[in-house]
């Protein structure tokens, strides 16, 4: 292999008694990535970042770092270090001893490591905080002490676990772009777990989508959020529509599609006739006008509007009676509640989830 | 966990004093009970039930009694003064809590003879209250306040009030007062809100404070001994006669078997009430 | 209203001592006041029973404690490492000297260590008060163990640190004051047995409250007035420097 990953999980299962929470995952990144681990709380994505970590143990499957398998190493033989949800910062210890720590272990001398943690800290932005107890420092302060204390010993790789989880809204924004310069900055690769999804595709160059122990699909926040390829990928991510219907039509590329709730679509994408599928199209995707477009035909009626923000929410009653959800800056016309419409998209906005 | 049976080196030494200092003393005295005395002092190997059935002697039977009147006495008032004491604590500033809290632990640090022999200088004949009663002509021949029933109690309470105050203190503290500020404002009077909602919260806290007055309150024979003088045995003093005086191992050992059957019985009740699976709740 | 009867409570808990305060500088034997004196101080000192037996009690809860320390946290570290099968059994009756009425214990060991002939001495005394002190140890070493958030030791392994490594620098500072807590309220109660120490003591080891109890049993005796005012001096004056320690160590880590 000339591009040899730089991890690569490899086919990991692991079960506690009898619940099974990993299914099977398997993962390259490559260096100096941003892959963020996204899903639902319970689907699996902490105990994948323990087994990287190596504070848990895969019940089968390996880790390997640049081509070694470091599966059966204890934590502290890894060249990884992590930044832990509450931070778990050393409750006795000072920031300066904090950030030192891991140096203080490899006996590195006394000057070296004081301007390594003087460094580190301007990194965070936190000179002149040495002698302060965790204690005695506001929530987005120990998350830079947290990241500092992982950084120092200048690891390949970064583990974050949802380390802006316990932060306001605004400072959150704020550490996200400064976590994503500071990756950018020292060029070391960070797998980071979130389940929001807007620091997900803020932050990252790959996503992967977890759920119930399997990654159900990894790709770029472009494609995640494009291009989903499961369901459960759509509809985790932003305001997804799903729609139900039957090949009837195959053509050159792209398919004629009965839907479930009356009315035909168009796919860009060639399927047997018959076969079963569902389509996601994102809710800010959809029009609607007195006249279909793209040679869609999706009677629906206008149950109501709402306005969020500066954005428009259209809800669309189809005649099958599931309610579609449409979201718009600025509608061009505006039509009344009750009024009877045509519902389309450009068909490569939507994609197919699901095929039977 | 799926964590694999195995036991950690350091907890050895705990195990190997447990097996060694507890349990086999504990065995022992189980096992004595059921021997015949030996003729100078010690056991002989003859097994028999005589120990028990000599208990059923109406003497033993009042010693018995009046233990467990004396040891139910002084758990009831241990809480119903330690408990108001405890509760409003509760409600003054985080800062003099501590305070209070402090005062009311630091003579715990002080020997309990050395407290109890201030109890023997007011009370006796010629003590403090006397002497105050009589200069003040309320009374005209001093009143026997010690070596009695009632000096017993004095002392028992005294020495195991902080037990029942700290106790309950632990579980007034924990609880959120919202709850009660809920039930007043559904309509429940202050008095109501204290029995409907706080009581029955903070009742694990006095149920461990129950435990830990209660029990060494059947075995502390030094206060009796001093407080109530000789008229007042219990059954903590009937096991030390019979141990020393009396050289008499198995019928001790068969009286300690009816106190350790009483301590189960408190402790089961006690574990009933918390729900608590560890010893080391009481705490 | 509740002020009061917290004051109330509190006098009536200290009145006794004042009272022996009070009787422990009056000239005379009996209870009628007879003017100021420091008499009893003198017979305090001079009274070699008095003297040795409070240097067996401060011996033998010295070494109690300390050997009360090693077993009950090594215990209660262990304890939350392992699964095994006697586990809840062996927390249960490594309990038990807390929660018996002493004189079981008190009884069991007069048998036990007459059966073994091992002669009454000072080693007795040790096991009979290690084994009480234990569980104050345990106990507080244990609940705050449970409050440990793992994630603590966990990051300092994945800093480099290896297990035992993290136990010395994380799990020992921070289980520090609930060793000190236990260890403290083990000494307390070392200092303060009458009734186990009355069943295993040999001649030669008395402990101080036995002495205190025969010489309170055998009449007036205006010594022991002085020796708990001298008690009470030495409680209050350490819990002083104690919270002024606290407040110099708050003020220092502020700055």
């Amino acid at each position: 292999m000339e591009n040899q990953a730089l991890l690569r999980l490899d086919n990991i299962h692991k079960s506690f008694g009898q619940t099974e929470v990993l299914k099977g995952i398997s993962l390259d990144v490559q260096a100096g990535e941003f892959v963020t681990l996204l899903g639902p709380s319970g689907c699996g994505k902490t105990t994948t970042l323990r087994i990287i970590a190596g504070l848990e143990t895969a019940t089968s499957g390996r880790v390997l770092v640049e081509g070694k398998d470091v599966s059966a190493l204890p934590p502290e033989k890894r060249p990884v270090n992590t930044v832990f949800q509450n931070y778990a910062l050393f409750p006795h210890m000072n920031v300066f001893k904090n950030v030192a720590y891991a140096l203080t272990i490899r006996r590195v001398k006394k000057d070296e490591i004081r301007q390594r943690v003087q460094r580190m800290l301007e990194l965070v932005q936190l000179s002149g905080f040495d002698r302060r107890m965790p204690s005695q420092l506001s929530g987005g302060q120990r998350q830079r002490v947290a990241i500092a204390r992982a950084l120092v010993l200048e690891p390949k790789i970064l583990l974050l676990d949802e380390p802006l989880g316990a932060l306001d809204l605004q400072l959150r924004r704020q550490m996200q772009v400064e976590l994503k310069n500071l990756q950018e900055r020292l060029g070391i690769t960070f797998i980071y777990i979130t389940h929001d999804q807007e620091e997900a595709l803020n932050m990252s160059t790959r996503i992967a989508v977890m759920n119930e122990g399997h990654f159900e699909q990894v790709g770029t926040p472009e494609d995640i959020y494009e291009r989903p390829v499961t369901r459960f990928a759509a509809s985790f991510i932003g305001q997804a529509n799903i729609l139900q219907g039957v090949v009837e039509e195959k053509a050159e590329g792209r398919s004629r599609v009965q839907l479930e709730q009356g009315g035909t679509i168009f796919v860009n994408e060639a399927l047997e006739p018959g076969t079963k599928i569902a389509v996601s199209v994102r809710a800010e995707r959809i029009d609607y006008a007195k006249e279909a477009g793209y040679g869609f035909q999706v009677p629906g009626v206008i149950e109501r509007h709402s306005y969020i923000g500066g954005v428009l929410r259209t809800t669309i009653k189809l005649s099958g009676g599931q309610e579609l959800l449409i979201t718009g800056a600025n509608p061009s016309s505006h039509y009344p509640d009750g009024c009877a419409i045509q519902v389309f998209w450009d068909p490569d906005t939507a994609a197919v989830v699901e095929r039977s | 966990m799926e964590k694999k049976r195995h036991i950690s080196l350091s907890v050895w030494p705990l195990y190997i004093w447990t097996v060694l200092f507890v349990a086999l003393p504990l065995v022992y005295v189980v096992v004595i009970s059921f021997l015949q005395r030996g003729d100078t002092w010690g056991v002989t190997d003859q097994v028999t039930i005589d120990n028990y059935v000599k208990m059923v002697d109406p003497m033993y039977g009042s010693i018995f009694l009046e233990t467990l009147a004396m040891a139910v006495l002084t758990t009831a008032l241990t809480f119903l003064f330690g408990y108001p004491f405890a509760y409003y604590v509760c409600k003054l500033p985080a800062r003099l809590r501590g305070v209070m809290i402090l005062l009311l632990m630091a003579p715990f640090w002080i020997n309990s003879l050395c407290r109890l022999n201030g109890w023997m200088i007011l009370l006796k004949s010629n003590g403090v209250i006397n002497s105050l009663l009589l200069n003040l002509g309320i009374i005209d021949e001093p009143l026997k306040l010690l070596y009695n029933f009632g000096a017993v109690v004095v002392g028992m309470v005294y020495a195991l009030a902080p037990f029942m105050i700290l106790s309950c203190y632990n579980s007034i503290e924990k609880m959120d007062w919202s709850v009660v500020e809920a039930a007043r404002d559904l309509g429940a009077s202050a008095w109501k809100a204290f029995v409907t909602v706080t009581l029955p919260l903070t009742m694990p806290g006095v149920v461990a404070g129950c435990v830990l007055v209660f029990v060494p309150s059947m075995g502390l024979f030094f206060i009796s001994d001093l407080m109530g003088g000789a008229k007042t045995v219990l059954i903590g003093n009937l096991i030390r006669t019979e141990l020393t005086a009396a050289r008499n191992w198995p019928f001790g050992a068969a009286l300690s078997m009816v106190m350790l059957l009483a301590t189960v019985g408190i402790i089961w009740v006690y574990k009933r009430v918390s729900g608590s699976k560890s010893l080391g709740d009481l705490m | 209203m509740s002020q009061l009867y917290i004051w109330v409570v509190l006098a009536v808990m200290y009145l006794p001592m004042l009272v022996v305060v009070a009787y422990s500088f009056n000239s005379s034997r009996y209870s009628n006041w007879e003017g100021f004196s420091l008499q009893w101080y003198e017979e305090l000192f001079n009274n070699s029973a008095i003297v040795d037996t409070l240097n067996n009690s401060l011996m033998l809860a010295f070494f109690s404690c300390a050997l009360a320390i090693l077993l009950g946290t090594m215990g209660a570290v262990g304890m939350a490492k392992s699964r095994f099968r006697t586990q809840g059994l062996l927390e249960n009756v490594s309990l038990i000297p807390m929660m018996l009425p002493e004189i079981i214990l008190g009884m069991a060991y007069l048998a036990l260590f007459s059966l073994c002939r091992v002669p009454f001495s000072m080693i007795t005394l040790i096991i009979a008060h290690t084994t009480f002190c234990i569980p104050y140890v345990f106990v507080s070493v244990q609940s705050r163990l449970v409050g440990l958030d793992p994630a603590y030791v966990e990051a300092a392994r994945d800093l480099g640190a290896s297990q035992t490594r993290a136990f010395y620098d994380i799990t020992l500072p921070l289980i520090a004051p609930a060793v000190l807590n236990g260890a403290l309220l083990a000494f307390a109660m070392s200092m303060d047995d009458v009734v186990i120490s009355f069943f295993v003591a040999g001649t030669n080891s008395q402990t101080l409250p036995v002495q205190v109890y025969s010489m309170l049993k055998s009449g007036v005796t205006p010594e022991i007035n002085a020796l708990c005012t001298l008690m009470l001096v030495a409680v209050f004056l350490a819990i002083g420097l104690f919270g002024l320690g606290r407040a110099l160590f708050k003020r220092a880590s502020r700055g």
